[in-house]
């Protein structure tokens, strides 16, 4: 085998090491076992950062390092398992490899004294395996399997405090929701395997066949969607959320990795993978998932008062937008987000968890077992006391906020500008996509400026928890440090000036802007002419980026083996649109915080007021209560089912079962009843008796001869002679 | 009817008497008695089949006489002596009574 393969296989190897090795002899060492895992860890670190430059010297369509092999053959079924990766995967690894890396660090300090604490980092280098197994997978069966092993690790961590009925529960439901969206997606596989007559789930090759028009496009939409239903039950996409904000039951650290940075990002990762073959019809609805999720979700995030809760709706918005992005076709921007995304959002979780520990340890100093340390209304006027935490949820709250110098701001405006080009291409009721996707952004802004305010500013809504808060010890801040750092939008477009265009820096140049096949196949022409038309009355607005215009056609010559019709007109739209969305979200997110300001610092404007203004229409109560998603899937599917369930095994027991069944009983019974009689009375006691008397009777009679006297014998000896010379005579 | 057949049938007549003694007596020594006429038979039978049917100065049948009436002695001693020691070890010889292997 290759270096290179060995390397690569390292991602799933030594994970798995260390989740074998906590499992079974993670107590030896005691607390101190998580120096195995974070070295283990911090080697897959290595190797992804030595990855991560090698990206610099491939294009985006370039193989860094593949392999497959035979895994499984019948007949003329082949299933192999390989591994793939480009740059994006290399991107991928890293943020994986980071996120985990750090969250390994924080986890030593946050879990320290848990029971458990071994295996919580057993359940941790599982799903780093399970992850990376995705990020590594050539072929649509290998991202399943491994995609149902996230699935498990995410039940697992959940469920991490199983005593806690409520996490019991959660990780019941993440599971079980999760499983609705994944069998949408193994139908769309097997679609794509059998209507598509690919005989391969191979993705270049799935690929090739969709490029060669080989797959009928309305079957390729049904399989499209179905497939991306996986990524709507893991990236928590309406209507399958339900189970992220409920996650938060586990280990806020554990959360921080696996339902804000990397698990959630894997159906957006997938997405991508398999962008090339989404038809134009299953781009639509995913970009109208993608944006309802994105506000929906916005909107009960106001209302939230568990600082988690918070952030697991703000979680689900923003990959609504990410969602959204593929949707509109923006592949780049989409990744860009779930990169942006996956750093802040980690520290974000991070720095939750680092306020949570403080209050927890400051309740249990005080006894006081009854408050909840989550509940912002409990906290307030922290920012004194915990400096450094204050400053990275600040920094990633700009971040997410999307203003200027921080990532988010870019790749959320590339997401946008990508929503308004598709809605100037399209027009009618596409303009519900750039609306939500401004409208969440200026209510993200809101609402995360709330969780600042009512945590840090302020007066401590209690003074003796305050009395007790201090700030988190090293190993907890330290990653909040490197992530709020990562949250600068310099690392990104490699420019200072804030207001660079995202998709044109060095990140954009090594993921490149993808390609859709299935719409130059469809309506090559179409296309070709909406370019001609459309981009010239957007690029006359804003001519003022020509020399944006020259680096990318000269970018795009670089890149062009083939016709990149569909998304190179779509990257070209959105750098058309990028100053009107700039200019937007800009307006948007500073009318998000101004509003959040006079609310929560100001305290200007009551927010009683406030909630009971809106409470005439019945709005507050509705984002309160999540718009009641929970009680209407109660309502619709657990309690009908519930009732039909009951009903069918009322009919199942007492008419089928009692009735039918034992009636079938009785009658076997009854039946045979009768045919032992006959079997017993006749054939057993007449014929088979028959044939023993028989030869009782003959034996009884025949015993006779040997009667031990030995004249008698002669005797019959003499007959016997006598008879034989009768018989000779005769002859 | 020649004269053979007459000696024949006295030779099946003796026979005949011979195994109707052992047949149906059951007395050892009785038994014993019907053995020696069976052998006188065949004696008869010996001589005859020498006179009639081979030329007169072949002694064969005469010869096979002789063994036989030798032998028949030996027996008749050695049958006696079994019938003797029958006689001291169950008190009779009724052959029906010595039935001590039978099953």
């Amino acid at each position: 085998m290759e270096f290179n393969i060995i390397l690569a296989l390292s991602f799933l190897y030594i994970p798995i090491f260390l989740f074998l090795y906590q499992l079974f002899f993670g107590h030896i060492l005691k607390h101190n076992t998580w120096w195995i895992s974070i070295a283990g860890i911090g080697i897959n670190l290595a190797i992804s950062l030595s990855l991560f430059y090698q990206t610099f010297l491939f294009t985006p369509d370039d193989k860094i390092i593949s392999g497959r092999f035979n895994w499984l053959s019948t007949g003329n079924f082949n299933l192999d398992l390989g591994l793939l990766i480009d740059n994006m995967a290399a991107f991928m690894l890293l943020v994986v490899s980071l996120v985990s890396f750090l969250v390994h660090l924080y986890s030593s300090e946050y879990m320290k004294g848990d029971s458990r604490f071994s295996r919580y980092y057993a359940f941790l280098g599982l799903f780093t395996f399970s992850m990376n197994g995705i990020v590594l997978a050539d072929s649509i069966t290998m991202i399943y399997i491994f995609w149902e092993l996230v699935g498990l690790s995410s039940y697992l961590i959940i469920g991490f405090w199983f005593e806690k009925n409520s996490a019991a529960m959660a990780s019941k439901k993440a599971f079980l929701t999760n499983r609705v969206g994944d069998i949408g997606m193994f139908i769309g596989i097997m679609m794509i395997y059998f209507v598509g007559d690919t005989h391969s789930f191979n993705l270049d090759e799935i690929i090739e066949k969709v490029k060669m028009g080989g797959i009928d496009t309305t079957y390729l939409s049904i399989a499209g969607v179905l497939i991306f239903m996986g990524a709507v039950g893991k990236s928590a996409q309406l209507p399958l959320h339900i189970w992220l904000p409920d996650a938060m039951e586990g280990p806020t650290p554990a959360s921080a990795m696996i339902h804000a940075a990397t698990m959630v990002a894997a159906g957006v990762y997938m997405a991508l993978r398999i962008f090339p073959i989404l038809t134009f019809e299953a781009l639509t609805v995913i970009a109208f998932i993608g944006a309802s999720t994105a506000i929906f979700a916005a909107i009960i995030a106001i209302t939230q008062n568990d600082i988690k809760k918070v952030l697991a709706y703000s979680t689900v918005s923003q990959l609504g937008y990410m969602v959204l992005a593929i949707g509109v076709g923006s592949y780049l921007a989409a990744f860009f987000h779930l990169v942006t995304h996956a750093m802040f959002k980690a520290c974000l979780f991070m720095a939750s968890g680092s306020v949570i520990h403080s209050m927890h340890h400051s309740l249990h100093e005080l006894h006081d077992h009854d408050t909840d340390p989550q509940d912002m209304r409990n906290m307030g006027g922290l920012k004194n006391k915990m400096p450094i935490t204050y400053a990275a949820m600040l920094i990633t709250t700009l971040a997410i906020a999307g203003v200027p110098f921080f990532s988010g701001f870019v790749s959320k405006d590339a997401i946008l500008a990508g929503t308004l080009a598709h809605y100037f291409e399209h027009g009618g009721y596409t303009v519900f996509l750039p609306l939500a996707g401004f409208g969440a952004a200026a209510i993200t802004a809101f609402y995360m400026f709330r969780l600042i305010f009512l945590t840090f500013h302020g007066k401590p809504a209690n003074e003796k928890i305050y009395e007790h808060i201090h700030e988190s010890p090293s190993a907890m801040t330290i990653p909040l440090i490197v992530l709020s750092t990562l949250s600068f939008s310099l690392f990104y477009t490699g420019s200072i000036n804030p207001l660079a265009d995202g998709s044109y820096g060095w990140f954009a140049k090594s993921i490149g802007i993808g390609h859709n096949y299935v719409i130059e196949v469809g309506d090559h022409h179409n296309h070709q002419s909406h370019k001609d038309s459309d981009s010239h009355t957007i690029s006359d607005k804003s001519h003022h980026n020509d020399e944006h215009h020259d680096e990318k056609s000269h970018y795009n010559e670089k890149n062009s083996h083939g016709n990149h019709g569909f998304t190179e007109h779509v990257s070209h739209a959105a750098h058309a649109a990028h100053y009107t969305a700039m200019y937007l979200s800009l307006f948007v997110a500073s009318l998000g915080i101004l509003f959040s300001f006079i609310v929560y610092f100001l305290r200007k404007v009551d927010a009683e007021k406030l909630y009971r203004f809106f409470n005439i229409f019945k709005l507050y109560n509705l984002s309160k209560n999540k718009f009641y998603v929970d009680e209407i899937y109660s309502n619709i599917l657990y309690k009908p089912f519930m009732f039909w369930s009951k009903t069918a095994s009322k009919i199942d027991w007492d008419f089928y079962d009692q009735k039918g069944i034992d009636s079938l009983g009785k009658i076997t019974l009854f039946v045979s009843d009768r045919t032992t009689k006959v079997d017993y009375d006749w054939l057993d006691q007449i014929v088979v008796d028959g044939f023993g008397k028989i030869a009782n009777f003959m034996s009884l009679k025949f015993k006779n001869i040997q009667g031990g006297i030995v004249q008698s014998y002669i005797l019959g000896g003499l007959v016997a002679l006598i008879l034989i010379i009768l018989f000779v005579q005769q002859i | 009817m020649n004269s053979l057949q007459i000696y024949l049938l006295l030779s099946s007549f003796l026979f005949s008497l011979g195994i109707y003694a052992i047949i149906s007596r059951q007395n050892a020594v009785a038994i014993l008695m019907g053995i020696e006429l069976i052998l006188n038979s065949a004696n008869i039978n010996f001589i005859a089949f020498n006179r009639f049917t081979s030329n007169l100065n072949a002694l064969d049948g005469h010869l096979f006489a002789m063994f036989v009436i030798v032998l028949a002695a030996a027996e008749a001693a050695v049958a006696l002596a079994i019938i003797i020691n029958l006689f001291k070890n169950i008190g009779t010889v009724n052959v029906d009574q010595a039935s001590e292997l039978k099953g």
